[in-house]
């Protein structure tokens, strides 16, 4: 069992656990999990180009860690960020119509599921580049710092990103300024096909803390509620002017690194998966929720199936939108050259 | 030593040639190993080192962190001391992630220690779009590396170039990157059963042609013999030459060309400016400015990332079409 490693600085104040709140977590959560999917099915059929990293088994984090933040708070993400977009109240349609590769996607189709993003809404993109969000993060949080917004940065980051060196430098530097930013590692257990005992010599991710000068803390990531309450105390304190600090998530990725195949794969055993889908985030929330009267099981089901038909009409959206026009190939970009043909 | 005419080829897919290379250098030279993400235990995510751990063990097939500076580090250090490493990085644009190590350590090391050190490194590396993977795992760096002074690299235009240039990087007592491409992964070609290299700066001419040239990099060699048939149409004896190696290019076989077909046009995938076609075409009119009756044309990519949908990067991708419409306009030009 996860374990929690060190205590976040006294004196926290997140905001309470209403009912709502649990409602508002739940949903995000299932929003995440038809969005992928459907997407996963699309990619399977031929109909999404490309590769897709899928976030399913991994929502109590985005979730959990999501309805702390307003629009003006800002996150980065990763390759697997769909999930981040969802949960930061990303809009379906435009996220599919990027799948895609539609003018009436996020990026007008230039960038696709690794680059999917959306600036206003504090979303500072998904990544190709493993280890890419921790430095833009803490310039994210400078920039708040700087300008005195009390607004704070989340900055996703796999296990196997940690072991980047922009990892380190970022983290350093975020301590030693004090920067208003939350570095939160989803460990689903691997990097690509590589289980984390093969690629670190350390257990937990949240040790590394100890060697920037911040707290770090570890949270099981199955587990929506202790996302939050982790999350929102890390996030507090980083309101409140007290610097960084590292969360670190235990979660599960389902699928398989790429696409949707989760079991048969030769880098781990059915059993593994199986185990951990006995801890589903959602299963576990909606017994929490049912348990504690804030949901019926009925109002949940109506609930999965409003999104799932909203997800359907946001692929219905994609589909429909057009295809970028070959004029647009030298749009956005800083410069225009001689000889650029 | 040159490739050698052999008895023993038959058709092997471009992935298969890379592990061909790999697997024999390996068996002849016990001082080589192998690193990179997820080369061991999952045999490369695109295959290359597929049954690789099983036979030589993870001493010498490695898996690492996502640590990119580390793992081309370590090949620089472990080179410098008396072993051979193959290092892979999995996608080319993650050379941004390790650009101190391949520019300012792995070229320089020997230079300025005076000749005193000898760095028998190669890192291998995926390059190249239309899988519609986008900006960050799709482009052509290659005029980056060649612009280095202390790098060689080698771009295969096909599977026997891949096994043959990836056994000469390998021998050669210098860092050489050898730049694949995914479009060609399973693409076949007649390959030797037998270890063979081919040698290192010298350009190869896929077909001979009396009055145009085109010199194609990589992929874009197979690209450049369809325009050829298709411009054959137009009356033209296309000659086709592949570098091979990029870094020492071959200057001469070029201009040797130029002596009999007069005009040229330099094909590849990467970014129109400031590629590497730029650096031959200006090599051609200093050393063949007498032989030439029109400028040199260029083709390669907009300048603009690598776009993600596919409407736009079917657009954005050199091919066929777009080198005939290059020889075309060159000849149009012509008074
Ligand atoms: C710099 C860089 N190196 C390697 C890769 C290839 N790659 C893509 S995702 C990935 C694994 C990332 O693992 P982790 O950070 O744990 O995230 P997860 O995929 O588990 O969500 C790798 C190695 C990359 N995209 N960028």
């Amino acid at each position: 069992m996860p374990r929690r490693k060190s205590k976040v600085a006294d004196g926290t104040n997140p905001p309470a656990l209403t009912d709502d709140v649990l409602r508002d977590i739940f949903e995000r959560m299932v929003r995440i999990r038809s969005f992928e999917e459907e997407a996963g099915k699309l990619m399977e059929s031929g109909r999404i180009p490309g590769a897709l990293h899928l976030y399913v088994g991994e929502e109590a984090v985005a979730a959990g860690v999501m309805v702390h933040l307003t629009d003006d708070d800002q996150i980065t993400s990763t390759h697997r960020g769909h999930g981040h977009l969802v949960a930061k109240g990303g809009d379906l349609g435009r996220m599919y119509a990027e799948l895609f590769g539609k003018a009436g996607g996020y990026c007008k189709g230039k960038g696709g599921s690794m680059h999917i993003s959306d600036v206003e809404k504090g979303m500072l993109g998904a990544n190709g580049i493993v280890g890419a969000g921790p430095p833009i993060a803490i310039g994210a949080a400078f920039s708040n710092k700087y300008r005195g917004t009390g607004n704070v940065t989340v900055c996703f980051f796999g296990d196997g990103a940690s072991n980047e060196g922009t990892f380190h430098e970022a983290a350093n530097m975020a301590a030693l300024y004090g920067l208003p930013v939350i570095f939160l590692c989803e460990n689903n257990g691997f990097g690509e096909y590589t289980r984390q005992d093969r690629h670190q010599a350390i257990r937990d991710v949240a040790d590394r803390a100890a060697g920037y000068g911040m707290p770090g803390v570890v949270v099981d990531g199955m587990d929506a509620v202790a996302v939050y309450e982790t999350a929102g105390e890390a996030i507090a304190r980083a309101r409140r002017g007290e610097g960084p600090t590292l969360v670190e998530a235990k979660t599960y990725r389902y699928f398989d690194h790429v696409g949707v195949r989760g079991m048969g794969v030769v880098y781990r055993d059915d059993s593994e998966v199986l185990e951990w889908r006995k801890r589903d985030p959602i299963d576990l929330l909606g017994s929490r929720l049912e348990e504690l009267g804030v949901m019926t099981r009925e109002q949940m089901d109506t609930l999965q199936e409003r999104v799932l038909f909203e997800v359907r009409e946001a692929i219905a959206f994609a589909e429909a939108s057009p295809d970028p026009t070959p004029d647009q190939l030298l749009e956005d970009v800083y410069t225009v050259t001689a000889g650029a043909r | 030593m040159t490739a050698v005419e052999s008895t023993t080829a038959r058709s092997l897919t471009y992935v298969e040639a890379i592990k061909e290379a790999i697997t024999q250098s390996m068996r002849e030279d016990p001082s080589i190993f192998l690193a990179g993400e997820d080369v061991a235990l999952y045999g490369g995510v695109f295959g290359t080192s597929r049954g690789l751990l099983a036979e030589f063990g993870p001493e010498r097939v490695v898996d690492t962190p996502i640590s990119e500076s580390g793992l081309v580090g370590m090949g620089v250090g472990a080179a410098a001391t008396g072993l051979r490493p193959i290092i892979e990085i999995m996608f080319m644009d993650f050379i941004g992630v390790c650009m101190d190590e391949i520019v300012n350590q792995a070229a320089k090391m020997k230079y300025m220690f005076g000749g005193s050190a000898r760095l028998p490194l190669t890192i291998r590396t995926m390059a190249g779009g239309g899988m519609n993977m986008a900006a960050q795992h799709s482009q052509s760096l290659e005029a980056w590396l060649c612009h280095v002074p202390g790098l060689k690299v080698v771009m295969p235009s096909g599977a026997y170039e891949a096994k043959g240039l990836l056994v000469a990087a390998i021998r050669d007592d210098n860092p050489v990157i050898v730049i694949e491409q995914k479009l060609m992964l399973g693409r076949p070609a007649e390959v030797p059963e037998e270890l063979y290299e081919i040698e290192l700066g010298k350009a190869h001419v896929v077909k001979p042609g009396s009055n145009f040239t085109i010199v194609a990099l990589g992929r874009m060699v197979s690209e450049s013999l369809k325009a050829a048939e298709v411009l054959s149409a137009d009356g033209l004896d296309v000659e086709v030459i592949d570098p091979r190696t990029l870094q020492p290019l071959d200057t001469a076989t070029i201009v040797d060309s130029l002596k009999k077909t007069h005009r040229a046009v330099v094909v590849h995938e990467a970014v129109r400016f400031g590629g590497l076609g730029a650096e031959i075409a200006a090599q051609m009119q200093e050393e063949g400015f007498d032989y030439l009756d029109a400028p040199v044309g260029r083709v390669g990519a907009p300048f603009a990332p690598v776009p993600f949908s596919p409407a736009l990067e079917r657009e954005y991708i050199p091919n066929a079409d777009k080198i005939v419409a290059e020889v075309r306009r060159i000849l149009g030009k012509q008074v």
